[in-house]
């Protein structure tokens, strides 16, 4: 054990991942210096423009960093639960506080400054999460040991989602689920999520169960299609089952065959063949799991059940609950609407900007498409296009690459700690900037719906700069203590 | 270090890390690499390509007179998508002192798609067009506060003189056509619509120029793209000299005032045509501008069809002049000598009775002196039965052919193909098939075809066919293609005719005669020493058209003229005063004749000719 002086803290802070963050926040700056540079501009560091007050921003969070690597590492377990608290506190007083800036009430005004509380929240909960998480009696047993670390990270992102209208800032918290997954919780939450967002997609995409005769959309055939196969997977696996499996299975695929050579005279409406399938199977369920007292197929026609009820919730969820400009997004992406001057302007000028910058880029400061303006927010949210159309297929795949290196080596730190917490806290880091990195870049290339939160280090903004270098350099701190720390 | 249960799921969030980026790779490929449309889409974004229009070629006449020069016009474009909020509509009616409703409805024109095919919001639309200088003056100085709109600079054609017209022809937009089979042509560009502006529409319009120019997303100007690199200056276009003699034009056109008719001189040696007048005509800064279609539409409706060239395009029966030919053709045939005589009976004559009152019998010369009907009929059908008709016709219709074949030569009956004219009809030598059809192949003789022998019948000429003709017989045997380029190059299209030279000189004696004894003596000029034949064409449809083809001076001939007036009666009367004064111009510079300039240039035929 060493003593935990302020002298020895240089010889164990991870230099490497410091060395990471450097490279990315000064890359970010001259891109941030790339984005809004107009043609008459003058210096990087003209303090009127963004790239001159993104400095300052920097040069404040490597001060914030220093500091943060010379407090006593304990004070960060200690203050985790009261700091927790007081940020609940102020994310409940923000929206009173705050003014509206395009419909979302996240920021206070400090004088010349504007910050959102909202980018240092994540900080705190996973403060408080690994704190929670980390004691010595906790386990991952049944679901009731999640009820807690869920509420921990839902009632901020509720607050946010609701009080403040970030529903972007909100959904990060998801990252925690990797998080908990890694301290033990089953890996079927995952999937579920998975497969929630696929149906979710297949029923918004291709519709939801047809009530009126048709010949059946291919989405809610799929659906069935795989719920069948589900059902079918289960009842083979009971081993005295088998044979009624194998039957089942054929007899599905028969009528199936059947109902396809008719199709070619008459049209079927195969909506209905594949949900009269589908409560055949269910009912046959009950039945054989109350006669034969497997239990299991019950649980089966349960969530058979379930899922059908599903796809229609999530239609009503789309149509309802969604803002309309979230709905459009996600028409948008997925090719429901075509709107290249509205909704999907941003996205298509994204494409376009990161598109034109073929293998190697226009060069940096000769991009046309982020010079003269044409995709909006190209300094903050949509800084990676500019990287696209300046640096080409290879700066963007190196600034990808970067990200996850920076991400793995985050991992790599996490699994050397000897203490629960800082460990749990080193996973929450990595979870939150690997979702800042999916959310952001999948977003710019089109591939996830316009969802507004920012790429760390790169976009435009002191609060989140400072949000992350916050993040980061506690772990650093924690890091830097792990030989102090018991197990 | 931690040793629990769940330690492998480092690997499992590894994984979905890499997963995602790698993902998030094979997206970038695809955008960066494969898909190919971003980079056009980009460049439609932020450039804007600003055509520089060259000037188009001056046209000069062959003293180097300048015929057709530019003036400065203006035009008005709007780019629809860069005409965000806050655009003061008002202001720029203001500028432009149009009302609020005469934008609204242009802007509803541009933006129709079936008016306007090639509507973008991307690209500028002409929101008006041929403006004076004085109308944008301005707009120009608040043009920064309507964004989108540009002020394009572009020239249309003037004249210094009013003539020429169909000659020169005009200067319109393009047609969906010309975009679509030259690529150098953007909607609303101009080009060469007819005349030499179209023959030469490559040489005179030059090359446009192109300025790239980078703009930011409300449509403002950012500067030069890449320092320029890519920016091309206009080539202006090439001026056109012509064989025009624009005095000689100008009184061709003053003499066939109030008259349909045409007038065509070319010097003989060369080919070059020194005037090509058709009437009725046009002043050419008619069809300029934004009264073009206007007033195109007007000559179109014009009864009296000005936008026919009827020096090039109208054709008629040669009349008398074609004895001239007849006579060569009979000569190199060996149908006739010069010595040969033929008797006439004057009106009495059969089959064809002669016009005039003269001794008989006469010789060629005589003949052609009087124009006498009966002498041309004799030898032409001693020409045609030269070797009796044959089984079948076939010897008379094989003589037949090579009468037609020498006929050809002159010129007669197909365009030329080897010159610059653009808008000709072909005119007709009858063809044995054509009588075959008729008659049936043994069904016509020499005397079916009878008025062929005096230039009557079936066979059509043009008035630039005719002075071609006069052309060969001035040279003494060859041609070449008369043209309105005063380039060298075009000598090389001559047409060497096989007759012997001394039956020319025959013919020309003969025209010489007509000057000085016979149909054209009224109107010589005996010191300038000219040759010529009159012609009159009988017209089934009104008074006959008075024909005039001629020469001058006969040993050393410098013009030829072939002049056509509709309806006018006697081709003496009225053609040959026409040709004779302007060989006198051509000639000597000046019209002594004044008096007689003033009567045929006053003397109104056609009560609806009228000049646009």
């Amino acid at each position: 054990m060493r003593a935990s002086r302020n002298g020895n803290i240089w010889q164990h802070v991870d230099w490497i991942t410091i060395g990471m963050f450097l490279l990315l926040a000064l890359f970010g700056w001259l891109n941030i210096y790339g984005a809004s540079y107009t043609f008459d501009q003058t210096s990087i560091f003209d303090f009127s423009n963004r790239a001159g007050k993104q400095f300052v921003w920097l040069m404040g969070s490597l001060v914030m960093g220093l500091i943060l690597l010379l407090i006593d590492y304990k004070t960060y377990d200690v203050l985790a639960y009261i700091a927790y608290g007081a940020m609940l506190l102020l994310l409940l007083a923000t929206p009173f506080l705050a003014h509206d800036i395009k419909g979302s009430m996240s920021w206070i005004s400090l004088g010349p400054v504007s910050l959102q509380p909202a980018e240092f929240a994540k900080c705190v909960v996973a403060l408080a999460v690994a704190k929670y998480m980390g004691r010595y009696d906790y386990k991952i047993r049944t679901w009731r040991d999640l009820i807690v670390p869920f509420a921990l990270i839902g009632v901020p992102a509720l607050i946010i989602m609701v009080l403040q209208k970030e529903t972007g800032s909100a959904l990060v918290f998801a990252a925690f689920l990797l998080v908990f997954y890694r301290q033990g919780m089953s890996g079927y939450v995952l999937w579920m999520g998975v497969a929630a967002v696929a149906l979710f997609i297949i029923s918004i995409r291709f519709g939801t169960v047809a009530l009126p005769l048709g010949t059946g959309s291919v989405g809610i055939l799929t659906c069935m299609l795989l719920l069948a196969a589900v059902e079918i997977y289960f009842i083979c696996k009971e081993h005295p089952m088998r044979w009624q499996g194998l039957i089942l299975v054929g007899s599905v695929t028969l009528i199936y065959v059947i109902f396809l050579i008719i199709n070619i005279w008459i049209p079927m409406p195969f909506d209905w063949i594949s949900m009269g399938i589908v409560i055949a199977l269910v009912i046959y369920n009950i039945f054989v799991s109350l006669y034969w007292r497997k239990y299991m197929l019950l649980i089966v026609a349960v969530f058979t059940l379930f899922c059908i009820g599903y796809t229609h919730a999530c239609d009503f969820v789309f149509q309802k609950v969604l803002q309309p400009h979230q709905r459009i997004r996600i028409e948008v992406l997925l090719g429901m609407k075509e709107d290249p001057a509205g909704a999907g302007y941003n996205v298509n000028q994204a494409r376009i900007a990161i598109g034109s910058g073929r293998f190697f880029g226009k060069g940096y400061l000769n991009g046309t498409q982020t010079k003269l303006q044409f995709v909006p927010e190209q300094d903050t949210d949509f800084i990676f296009c500019t990287v696209g159309e300046e640096w080409g297929f290879v700066g963007s795949i190196g600034v990808l690459l970067m990200y996850l290196a920076f991400i793995l080596r985050l991992i790599f730190i996490a699994e050397r700690q000897r203490n629960v917490t800082t460990r749990i806290y080193a996973y929450a880091v990595a979870s939150i900037f690997l979702f800042h990195l999916t959310i952001n870049v999948g977003m710019v290339l089109g591939l996830l719906p316009v969802i507004g939160i920012p790429l760390p280090f790169f976009s435009y903004g002191g609060s989140s700069l400072w949000g992350f270098t916050l993040l980061l350099f506690i772990l650093l701190r924690l890091d830097a203590a792990r030989m102090e720390q018991l197990n | 270090m931690i040793n629990d249960k769940y330690y492998n799921r480092r690997y499992v969030i590894s994984g979905i890390a890499v997963v995602i980026v790698l993902t998030y790779i094979i997206r970038l490929f695809y955008l960066q690499i494969i898909d190919q449309s971003t980079k056009d889409q980009a460049d439609n974004n932020a450039l804007v390509k600003q055509t520089i229009y060259p000037s188009r070629g001056l046209i000069y006449d062959r003293n180097g007179e300048l015929l057709v020069f530019n003036q400065p016009i203006y035009e008005i474009t709007m780019t629809m998508r860069d005409m965000g909020k806050g655009w003061d509509t008002l202001a720029f009616c203001q500028s432009l002192q149009i009302t609020r409703d005469e934008f609204d409805e242009r802007i509803a024109e541009i933006k129709d798609k079936r008016k306007n095919r090639g509507y973008s919001r991307w690209t500028p639309q002409v929101f008006m067009s041929q403006l004076k200088k004085e109308d944008i003056a301005t707009l120009q100085e608040e043009l920064f506060l309507f964004p989108g709109v540009q002020i394009q600079k572009r020239t249309l054609r003037d004249y210094t003189y009013n003539a020429a017209a169909h000659v020169l022809g005009s200067v319109g937009e393009v047609n969906q056509n010309d975009l679509d089979r030259d690529a150098y042509y953007a909607r609303g560009d101009y080009s060469g619509r007819d005349g030499l502006e179209r023959t030469y529409e490559k040489q005179l319009r030059g090359e446009k120029g192109v300025e790239v120019l980078m703009r930011d997303v409300r449509g403002r100007i950012q500067g030069s793209y890449q320092d320029g690199e890519l920016d091309r200056t206009a080539k202006a276009g090439t001026d056109l000299y012509t064989t025009l003699d624009i005095r000689l034009q100008l009184l061709a056109e003053e003499l066939l005032a109030g008259k349909i008719g045409s007038a065509v001189a070319i010097e003989p040696k060369t080919g070059e045509i020194l005037a090509l007048a058709s009437n009725p005509s046009w002043n050419p800064k008619v069809l300029v501008g934004k009264e073009r279609s206007k007033n195109y539409n007007l000559l179109l409706k014009d009864k009296t069809k000005p936008l026919m060239n009827r020096a090039t395009q109208a054709q008629y029966p040669p009349g008398s002049t074609f004895k001239t030919i007849q006579s060569l053709v009979c000569l190199e045939q060996g149908a006739i000598t010069p010595n040969t005589l033929y008797p006439c009976s004057g009106p009495g004559s059969t089959p064809i009775k002669c016009t005039h009152h003269h001794g008989s019998p006469v010789a060629l010369d005589r003949a052609i002196e009087q124009s006498c009907n009966p002498y041309f009929w004799c030898a032409f059908r001693d020409l045609l039965q030269m070797d009796g008709y044959g089984k079948d016709n076939e010897d008379f219709r094989h003589r037949y052919e090579l009468w037609r074949d020498a006929v050809m030569s002159f010129g007669l009956g197909q365009k030329f193909t080897d010159t610059d004219l653009n808008e000709q009809s072909s005119g007709s030598i009858p063809s044995t098939r054509l009588f075959d059809k008729f008659y049936g192949k043994t069904g016509w003789k020499a005397i079916t075809i009878r008025s062929l022998s005096i230039g009557q019948g079936e066979i059509l000429v043009t008035p630039l066919q005719l002075a071609n003709q006069a052309a060969v017989i001035a040279n003494e045997g060859y041609y070449i293609s008369p043209h309105l380029n005063k380039n060298d190059s075009m000598r090389i299209h001559r047409h060497n005719l096989d007759i012997k030279q001394q039956h020319f000189e025959v013919v020309k004696e003969g025209m010489n005669r007509v000057m000085i004894y016979g149909t054209g003596r009224h109107y010589a000029v005996d010191s300038l020493h000219m040759a010529g034949k009159t012609g009159t064409v009988q017209n089934p449809h009104g008074r006959d058209h008075a024909i005039f083809i001629g020469f001058a001076p006969v040993e050393d001939p410098q013009i030829a003229v072939a002049v056509v007036v509709e309806n006018a009666g006697f081709g003496a009367t009225w053609a040959c005063p026409i040709a004779t004064m302007m060989i006198e111009q051509y000639l000597t510079g000046e019209v002594k004749r004044k008096d007689l300039r003033n009567r045929i240039g006053s003397t109104v035929l056609n009560e609806s000719v009228k000049k646009w």
